[in-house]
């Protein structure tokens, strides 16, 4: 994906050059004036880059402090670094509930996310690639529920649970996010051109069930669109919070966006708590950065090729 | 689409095609089942309960409900309520407040950098884009978690280092806290609508480039005559689920309300109906509050989808 982009880039610039009069051959040597503009943008590119930066630094920084230091010494620096402690007390704090709240966390966006791809790229792809009566009718549906506030929900959700018996349970969380609406518009625009019918019809002719043709042919055609599906569903989930915080009770099911505020409403109590929750912040958003990276890289060419055709 | 599934020609009516065509028939709704089953659950059972709740009212028998309760239409009591209570009425207003601004900017900010980031003559262009995009993975509640340590005076170096200076900020303020709201959303989202109008830029032809830049087209007039509006339907995306997360915004406040006495349980609509629903156990309110803001949502989005198409068709 990347080097196509960086070719493209290439592309256009070199392409005008090769084209522009004499004159305008300020590509070779930067005339003052271009080599100041391109000092202001790399200038703005560093003042944003250090905007977005900061707070990962300060907590990076934050977390190696014991709560005495976090207050005493300047946030942008080392004092005493202590961060194994810190992982340590963080890890052991009741219990070990972070590294339950962590595993809640990997379940729910795991699970909700596998599901919800597959069960988003199996609609997708009927709407797609299958007449039948109502198509659309199902299709406009589930196109308004991407715009519909999912908070707006998420309290009649909790009834429901509650009404069915599920409320406080892992179900109440799993269950909601194992449909992305998102993730069926995407994969009904990416299966329309990905998957070709002839395809599809020359393994009928074969002898495969339908079913089998979407798991085989469909399913691996559909794959880069689907991948960014995934990992939105798992962004998406991960940062959850309203839900398991109208659902859950028991502490034991909080997801770590949830065990981090009640961390962080126990500071008044427990001072210990200011290094605990600047060390679980950290800790929580390692798996996700990581995830950042890969998606970013991903995501443009399964939304590219979707958005162009 | 070259074979028609539901009208195949006569000759081809061998049993084999038969069963297949039955097949075909039953495929996309065996496909489409278990999406179904669960939008069903999650999306449509909740909305028409939240619907039907918001036009009820729960009467409790006896003096303390001992005798069971009778759920009764209310008509538009609820509704009623929830328009009368006037820290509902002023969320939505402070949200409405909180988008004017924070949107255009957050939006303005987002094209610049994709422009930036998408023209020849950056260095690092891939290095740059991560680290804008970073962000998008921190949670909404972390992210609050993180910037209150840098907005509470005494462990923020922020703060410190502005009273050095002989500025004392108060981020914390009742008139400034939202801002400090909208700057943690801002910090959150613009990397995430940077990369939608990034992959629009991408998809703009190499030829028109090459035709303004033949045509003599500086750098300012290549992006208001060409980028600009090849990528608004990237803008109206961005700008569309903004004001609907704008509507939504619980976490970052809810989270900012333990160091900042400023925020209320009403602060934005969101919290409101969560309060009702939690704190006041009136489940009927809270549901039509509910309602009341996905209709906001919706009247606001259609409304700013209508002005940009009107804007098109002029052209």
């Amino acid at each position: 994906m990347t080097t196509t982009d960086e070719q493209q880039t290439t592309l256009v610039t070199v392409a005008p050059t090769a084209a522009a009069p004499p004159r305008d051959s300020s590509k070779r040597q930067p005339t003052p004036a271009a080599r100041a503009k391109k000092i202001l943008i790399t200038a703005i590119l560093l003042v944003a880059a250090v905007y977005f930066l900061l707070p990962i630094y300060w907590v990076i920084i934050a977390s190696t402090k014991s709560t005495p230091d976090l207050f005493g010494s300047n946030g942008f620096l080392f004092a005493n670094p202590q961060l194994w402690t810190n992982i340590a007390d963080t890890l052991a704090y009741n219990n070990g509930i972070f590294v339950r709240w962590l595993g809640n966390s990997l379940l729910y966006s795991g699970v909700g996310a596998v599901g919800a791809t597959l069960f988003a790229a199996m609609g997708g792809y009927a709407v797609a690639k299958y007449k039948f009566k109502g198509k659309e009718l199902v299709f406009g549906t589930v196109l308004a529920g991407v715009l519909i506030p999912a908070t707006a929900t998420a309290i009649p959700l909790y009834l429901l649970f509650s009404w069915a018996g599920l409320g406080n349970t892992y179900w109440s969380v799993l269950v909601p996010t194992l449909v992305s609406p998102f993730g069926f518009y995407l994969s009904r625009i990416y299966a329309e051109t990905a998957v070709p019918d002839s395809l599809l019809e020359a393994a009928r002719l074969d002898g495969a069930g339908e079913i089998k043709i979407f798991f085989t042919i469909g399913l691996r055609l559909m794959t880069p669109a689907l991948v960014t599906v995934f990992l939105f569903q798992v962004v998406g989930v991960w940062n959850n919070y309203l839900l398991p915080l109208v659902m859950l009770a028991d502490e034991r099911l909080y997801p770590l966006t949830l065990g981090m505020t009640t961390w962080q409403a126990g500071q008044d109590r427990d001072a210990g708590l200011f290094a605990l929750t600047v060390t679980g912040s950290l800790l929580s958003i390692i798996p996700l950065m990581i995830a950042m990276v890969i998606m970013q890289r991903f995501w443009r060419g399964g939304l590219t090729e979707g958005a162009t055709k | 689409m070259t074979i028609k599934s539901d009208t195949p020609p006569v000759q081809e009516l061998s049993p084999r095609r038969i069963t297949h065509n039955k097949a075909e028939k039953r495929a996309p709704w065996l496909l489409l089942t278990p999406f179904l089953v669960i939008f069903l659950i999650t999306f449509i059972g909740p909305i028409v309960y939240a619907i039907v709740q918001s036009f009820t009212r729960v009467q409790r028998l006896g003096l303390f409900g001992e005798n069971g309760r009778t759920v009764q239409f209310a008509g538009l009591d609820n509704y009623v309520q929830a328009l009368g209570n006037s820290a509902f009425i002023a969320s939505i207003w402070r949200m409405l407040l909180f988008g004017v601004v924070q949107v255009p900017l957050m939006i303005a900010l987002a094209v610049v950098l994709a422009v930036i980031l998408e023209s020849a003559s950056v260095r690092w262009p891939g290095l740059f884009r991560t680290m804008f995009f970073l962000p998008y993975g921190v949670p909404g509640v972390i992210a609050s978690i993180l910037w209150s340590f840098l907005y509470v005076p005494g462990l923020s170096p922020i703060v410190d280092l502005l009273t050095a200076l002989g500025f004392a900020p108060d981020f914390l303020g009742e008139t400034t806290v939202l801002w400090s709201i909208a700057n943690i959303v801002t910090w959150s989202y613009t990397g995430y609508n940077m990369l939608i109008i990034i992959a629009q830029l991408k998809a703009i032809p190499t030829e028109i480039y090459e035709a303004s830049r033949i045509d003599g087209a500086g750098a300012f007039r290549t992006f208001f005559n060409i980028q600009l509006p090849l990528i608004r339907p990237a803008i109206t995306l961005t700008v569309v689920f903004s004001i609907i997360g704008t509507l939504q915004l619980f976490a970052e406040p809810q989270v900012l309300r333990k160091v900042s006495s400023s925020i209320d349980t009403q602060y934005t609509p969101n919290m409101a109906s969560y309060t009702s629903a939690f704190t006041n156990n009136d489940f009927n309110v809270a549901a039509a509050q509910a309602v009341l803001i996905a209709l906001t949502a919706a009247v606001l989005s259609f409304t700013f989808l209508r002005l940009t198409n009107g804007k098109e068709s002029d052209r």
